[in-house]
């Protein structure tokens, strides 16, 4: 079975996690075995996927950072979304190359591992049909978005744990007007400790990805010494 | 010559693709494997290497459009005519460096055909090359289907390569021009360039070791297991590897998705839970005499069968309620007690094994439960439980006794702690108060999870529920 690396990394910038995925996508691509599942949180952010319509941002960029919250375009599929403290934002590192090459079972697969994440606190939690995410009754929990190159996997997916939820209501999250979000928070009545979920998703995820869970020590690995090309 | 680029296949039930963004102008140089434009389907954004190297000739597809899978996109004009004299070339001088399309004849020796596993590689090593087209076993490679140039580095990728591979066709044209003339295979060569490439220095000096040569036999198919890196077992959806001998007759039937579900499932239980299973032995004699009595009346009243299957889910309801580690679940660190008691209850079916689950048992009475139990296993039997049927459950019971079986090791299903066995009811010849007696007996068997249960306390929650079977008043029972 493959090894994938996991690390709860805690509280880590937009931008500062972006380079992390790409340092570790790179190496991949570069012909490395070493695939990471990254889980962390975000300082309030709203993200613009590759499919965003700016009007789906409520306020402008002025009003959002007096609020505290930043915008960042990113390089994932999908549109708008909000990240912030008490969400749990999964970045898995992946070479879908060898056994996967099917964007969209990628990503049934992850919303299988958060439905099953959620099933062990006690959430049912399903799939909507023709949508990519994962809904507790009508309300989104869950959101998805990837960026693949040369089938190597980076963004991946955002569960709000304890999320402020009202934050949602700066953008149209995924140009679903109207469309209601919730979060474990709020379903069971009672915060969770973010480590204690990216640590019951763990397993699953190895579970759904046939990989080997192991614990990483370090966020990104070290870049290769540079040698003689030939 | 022009290399047509294509909308590549990024998934079995895709069948189109919409182009977001060119990377590249026509016009704009392009480097093979060079990211040239970006598309994307649903939640998903992918970058497409180019197929070639040369120069983006035609853009056939704006931004914006979607397309069919294989349809042409864009034409990358390469230097083939003058590669292709370049790359004969190059076998004399080992210092020029051939363009791209001098690069197949070589590429397509050195990539093995990884379709077939180890076994088909023992005449490889200086046998001619397998067809490229049986290269990749997979589906097709962005932009590559149609095009002969294609590195064989990007092939690779695709089919399972290992460290070794990807180090051997990431080497430069010369060196593997080198390996081909020398039947030398570069996966078994240390290698000190980038990611552990070999050089050219790397194969000459081998060459001169000899130590090349000694290398050569090996099968690149082989690789895991070799080489420092933590090489991977085959992957799980990979092609298995044959269990009979050739000529042996066998019939190969992919397994159903529900079969995949349990063999999926089962294993990552066994993997989960530290699993123990302890053995306790009741006499039924009260629940059967129980049972006798009130058959009929409750046949009329409840339009179902009084089974022994509710007293057993009503006795270890009792008991989890005694015992709440049983009906709790480990979220990392962390134990879940989990305030609902939903018993999951197994049926056997022709085509497999479902669990469906009576929700808040706790809140039924015998007949509440025997109503709920019927009506889950006939809906199972029918094909009509709903996905809600089969989700919450906080504590199995299966019943391998009604095949004869006198007790099982069942495994957990997780994420759940245990998970209740029940035999044959049989009579026995048992001792009871120093005289023998005949008595319905049925051994009952508790696989739990010692990571959270020990074996004293699933023990005394064995022993409740034998208490309630044996000594239990269960009333409301019509």
């Amino acid at each position: 079975m493959r090894r994938c690396l996991h690390l709860y990394a805690g509280l880590v910038g937009y931008a500062e996690a972006a380079a992390l995925q790409d340092r570790c996508a790179r190496l991949l691509k570069d012909g490395g075995m070493e695939e990471r599942l990254l889980l962390l949180e975000h300082p309030p952010v709203i993200t613009l996927g590759r499919n965003a319509r700016r009007e789906d941002v409520l306020h402008d960029e002025k009003t959002l950072r007096a609020l505290g919250v930043s915008v960042e375009e990113t390089n994932r599929g999908g549109q708008v979304t909000y990240h912030g403290p008490g969400q749990l934002v999964g970045y898995p590192i992946l070479n879908l190359g060898p056994d996967r090459r099917d964007v969209a079972r990628y990503l049934r697969d992850l919303e299988e591992v958060l439905i099953r994440t959620l099933a062990r606190f006690g959430l049912q939690a399903g799939r909507v049909p023709g949508l990519t995410g994962v809904w507790a009754g009508r309300e989104k929990i869950a959101s998805i978005g990837v960026h693949l190159s040369r089938w190597v996997t980076t963004h991946g997916f955002a569960l709000n744990v304890n999320t402020d939820l009202s934050r949602f209501g700066l953008i149209v999250p995924c140009g679903l007007r109207g469309g209601a979000v919730t979060s474990m928070q709020r379903l069971l009545g009672r915060a969770l400790p973010l480590e204690g979920v990216a640590s019951a998703l763990v397993p699953e995820f190895g579970g759904i990805f046939a990989r080997e869970m192991e614990p990483a020590q370090d966020a990104a690995p070290r870049p290769p010494a540079l040698t003689e090309v030939a | 010559m022009r290399v047509d680029v294509i909308m590549p296949q990024m998934g079995e039930s895709i069948a189109e693709g919409t182009l977001t963004r060119w990377l590249k102008k026509p016009g704009d140089k392009v480097a093979r494997d060079e990211p040239i434009f970006e598309i994307s389907t649903d939640k998903v954004d992918a970058e497409i290497p180019s197929p070639a190297a040369g120069f983006l000739a035609e853009i056939l597809v704006q931004e914006g459009q979607t397309v069919p899978i294989n349809a042409v996109v864009a034409q990358i004009e390469t230097e083939a005519g003058q590669a292709a004299v370049a790359g004969r070339a190059a076998a004399a001088a080992a210092g020029t460096k051939p363009a791209p399309a001098g690069v197949p004849a070589a590429a397509e020796k050195q990539a093995p055909p990884r379709t077939g596993g180890p076994s088909d590689g023992r005449d490889r090593a200086p046998a001619p090359a397998a067809p490229p087209a049986s290269v990749t076993a997979g589906p097709p490679v962005p932009g590559a289907s149609e095009v002969r140039e294609i590195p064989k580095a990007a092939l690779l990728i695709g089919s399972g390569a290992t460290v070794e591979d990807l180090r051997r066709v990431r080497s430069s044209p010369v060196v593997r021009k080198i390996a081909q003339e020398h039947h030398v295979d570069i996966s078994r060569l240390r290698g000190t360039g980038i990611s552990g490439r070999v050089t050219k220095k790397d194969i000459l000096e081998a060459l001169e070791s000899g130590a090349a040569r000694r290398a050569a036999p090996h099968l690149a198919g082989a690789a895991p297991g070799s080489g420092g890196a933590a090489a991977p077992a085959a992957p799980r959806s990979a092609a298995p590897s044959p269990v009979y001998a050739p000529g042996q007759r066998v019939s190969l039937v992919p397994m159903s998705p529900m079969r995949k579900k349990i063999a999926e499932h089962m294993v990552q239980s066994r993997r989960t839970s530290a699993h123990v299973t302890t053995v306790f032995e009741v006499d039924m004699s009260r629940v059967m005499r129980l049972r006798e009595e009130h058959r009929q009346a409750f046949q009329e009243r409840h339009g179902v069968k009084l089974t022994p299957t509710p007293f057993l889910v009503q006795a270890a309801v009792e008991a989890l309620k005694a015992f709440p580690d049983l009906n709790a679940s480990i979220e990392g660190d962390h134990v879940a007690y989990r305030k609902d008691i939903n018993i999951g209850i197994a049926v056997a079916l022709d085509w497999g094994l479902i669990v469906p689950v009576a929700r808040h048992a706790d809140d039924l009475s015998l007949s509440g439960i025997a109503k709920v139990v019927a009506d889950l296993a006939e809906r199972a039997r029918a094909r009509r439980l709903t996905p809600d049927d089969v989700q919450g459950g906080t504590f199995t019971i299966t019943n391998p006794g009604v095949f004869g079986s006198l007790f099982g090791t069942p495994i957990i299903s997780q994420p759940q702690v245990a998970i209740l066995g029940v035999g044959a009811i049989q009579k026995r010849v048992v001792v009871v108060q120093d005289a023998i007696a005949i008595r319905p007996m049925v051994f009952l068997a508790l696989s739990f999870d010692h990571r959270l249960i020990d074996g004293a306390v699933a023990d005394q929650f064995m022993a409740h529920i034998k208490a309630t079977l044996e000594q239990g008043k269960f009333t409301e029972i019509v």
